[in-house]
């Protein structure tokens, strides 16, 4: 990180209001879903728009994108433990 | 805490503050301190758990009612494993000896967020008085088990809610925790200390607090999701509520499991440590090690569900996490190969610290194989919540944690304290105690074999010899822990000051530093350039 104290980089204006409209879309996009039956599906679908919400968060608004790279690729590896653990949970539900 | 024999260059820690008093310590944000505080709360916390330990092993000495009745059993397993659990295993050795010695292992001041280190440390002991307190209010004590497990938990008339809230909160102090070890074995570790060149007990440390910091929000929220249920029935695990309640072992075990982690590593790194310098030689296979740790601590994620074998899973799910519960031997031996291989034709200095590291390797080695038995599908449906369980989670947390703490206790005595114990005592204390926890621990498995279920205070006359044995070898294990612990305080008050600041002819920076530590460690910021074990 030493290296990022000598340089700061600046988010233009621009990207965080696109990422912000995003997030609201995501959001909208959510709400709606519900209104639509999916059966098994629903849960995929909030956890995946969940999960672009997330992402776009943490590479524009904390500024993972302009980090050192461990930065991201620990980040990376936690949610593919997250989803590695929430496959093997499935393998339960699913076969049942 | 002033050292008789040896001139000191730089005052003690224990001399230097701005407060006086109980004030010293509790607003203190020295890492030595906190340390120290959570040695003393730990142990006021295990004087309690042992001695619930020691009234149920009472109880089970004859069949029927003999010193207490079902409901008071009950209560009592369950505030003997909240405590052991939540208060001493987990917390244990990264809260005592990773505050105290980590920074000075990777040659830093301090920790990376003294302030909320001393946080952390409020916030258990918060956690602790809430899940203590629960034994207390009206309504009785909780009497569902450590575990919590659902739909008993929110049906239960006795005072869960605050034994659960006590958990949670307890979680916050291992998070933070957690994210202060990993920042500062980052951001922190001396110049020239690359990672292969970071002692082992700062890994195991590493590997842990990634733990802590993934798998404890899992348990935060499944009991959040367990006080919404009883509140606001809301269906999460209640079958009349459209809930499952076998989602509520998923997600206690997605964290419980990786808790044994959290438990066992740091002790492995403890070991790691203590028999090198005993040996007096390099440690074998030092990456091999740090792998293995790695390994552990990532496989451990995923093996959740062999504690729920008999629950109903999916057969599917059955064999995967049968597999994958075989696949933690691999590493877990690996290190077991890597200490016998490194005191192998050392030059063995037979101290107290030695007698309880190798006695480690026996009884994990003891808990590691009977643990393939409840790994395998076949045979753990008979033995399934036996006491064989018992006695394999007890050679395991109670044989590995706890050998692995007496042994870092006795190895970093005189470097915490400037003082040291009286050895012949230490080795006394742990010789009754090895024998008394065989002899307590081992008819268990027979007990469990012959079909003797766990958690009932009444059993069979069948039962009755090993049951015996086992209460017997609880009243050896006490007399041997009092004689432990009897020499550790008095000696840490009037033992003899240590001759030399490295009295083990350790290589790890702790030994460079004086006994016990100025208040910022070291007077120079030390220029690491070689590996932490350097015995050649």
């Amino acid at each position: 990180m030493s290296n990022n104290e000598d340089k700061h980089h600046i988010v233009p204006f621009r990207t965080f209001i696109i990422v912000l409209a995003a997030l609201l879309t995501f959001t909208f996009i959510s709400i709606a879903v519900t209104n639509y039956e999916l059966g098994a599906f629903t849960v995929l679908a909030a956890m995946l728009l969940a999960t672009a919400k997330t992402i776009l968060v943490l590479v524009y608004f904390m500024h993972l994108k302009f980090d050192v790279k461990i930065f991201g690729i620990l980040i990376t590896a936690v949610l593919a433990l997250i989803g590695a653990v929430i496959f093997i949970t499935l393998l339960d539900y699913i076969f049942r | 805490m002033i050292n008789a024999k040896l001139e000191r260059r730089e005052p003690s820690f224990y001399d230097v503050s701005e407060r006086k008093g109980i004030l010293a310590w509790i607003l203190s944000t020295d890492h030595k301190r906190i340390g120290l505080l959570y040695l003393y709360s730990i142990m006021s916390f295990f004087i309690i758990g042992a001695i619930l330990g020691l009234l149920m092993k009472l109880e089970l000495l004859a069949p029927g009612k003999t010193i207490m009745e079902a409901k008071t059993y009950n209560g009592v397993f369950t505030l003997h494993g909240i405590i052991m659990i939540f208060l001493i295993v987990i917390p244990g050795l990264p809260a005592v000896f990773g505050n105290f010695m980590l920074p000075i292992l990777i040659g830093a001041k301090d920790v990376a967020f003294p302030r909320l280190n001393l946080l952390s440390w409020y916030i258990y002991i918060f956690g602790a008085i809430l899940a203590v307190a629960s034994q207390f209010m009206s309504g009785g004590p909780p009497d569902t088990g450590w575990t919590f497990y659902a739909p008993y938990s929110f049906k239960t008339t006795t005072n869960m809610l605050p034994a659960v809230l006590g958990a949670f909160v307890l979680g916050f102090s291992s998070i933070l925790t957690g994210l202060n070890f990993i920042v500062t074995i980052h951001r922190m570790r001396a110049p020239g200390m690359t990672w292969l060149k970071m002692p082992l007990f700062p890994w195991t440390l590493y590997g842990t607090a990634w733990i802590q910091l993934l798998a404890t929000p899992v348990i935060g929220i499944t009991l959040l999701m367990t006080v919404g249920e009883r509140i606001f029935n809301i269906g999460f695990f209640d079958p009349a509520l459209g809930g499952d309640p076998i989602l509520y072992q998923h997600l206690f075990w997605i964290y419980s499991h990786p808790a044994v982690y959290v438990m066992i590593l740091p002790a492995m790194g403890a070991i790691s440590e203590i028999l090198p310098t005993f040996a007096q030689k390099t440690i074998f296979g030092y990456k091999a090690i740090i792998i293995s740790t790695l390994a552990i601590a990532f496989v451990g994620y995923f093996v959740w569900g062999h504690h729920m074998f008999t629950s109903g899973m999916s057969g599917v799910a059955l064999y995967v996490f049968s597999i994958l519960t075989f696949l933690v031997a691999i590493p877990s031996g690996v290190k077991v190969f890597n200490w016998i291989s490194t005191i192998y034709k050392g030059s063995i200095n037979l101290k107290t610290p030695f007698y309880w590291a190798v006695s480690f390797i026996f009884v994990f080695m003891i808990g590691g194989l009977t643990g393939l038995v409840l790994g395998a599908l076949a045979t753990d449906v008979h033995v399934h919540d036996t006491h064989f369980v018992v006695a394999h989670f007890h050679f395991i947390v109670f044989g590995g944690v706890g050998f692995a703490f007496m042994g870092a206790i006795h190895y970093w005595f005189p470097k915490m304290f400037g003082r040291m114990y009286e050895e012949t005592w230490a080795n006394v204390g742990w010789l009754i105690f090895f024998i008394g926890f065989l002899t307590l621990y081992l008819p268990m498995f027979y007990l469990g074999i012959a079909g003797m279920p766990r958690r009932y205070f009444d059993y069979l006359p069948q039962f009755h010899g090993g049951n015996i044995i086992s209460s017997l070898g609880a009243i050896v294990m006490i007399m041997g822990l009092v004689i432990i612990i009897t020499n550790l305080v008095r000696s840490a008050k009037f033992g003899n000051p240590v001759e030399s600041d490295n009295p083990w002819n350790g290589k790890t920076l702790e030994w460079t530093v004086e006994s016990p530590p100025s208040l910022e460690n070291f007077e120079e910021i030390p220029i690491i350039d070689k590996g932490p074990y350097d015995y050649e």
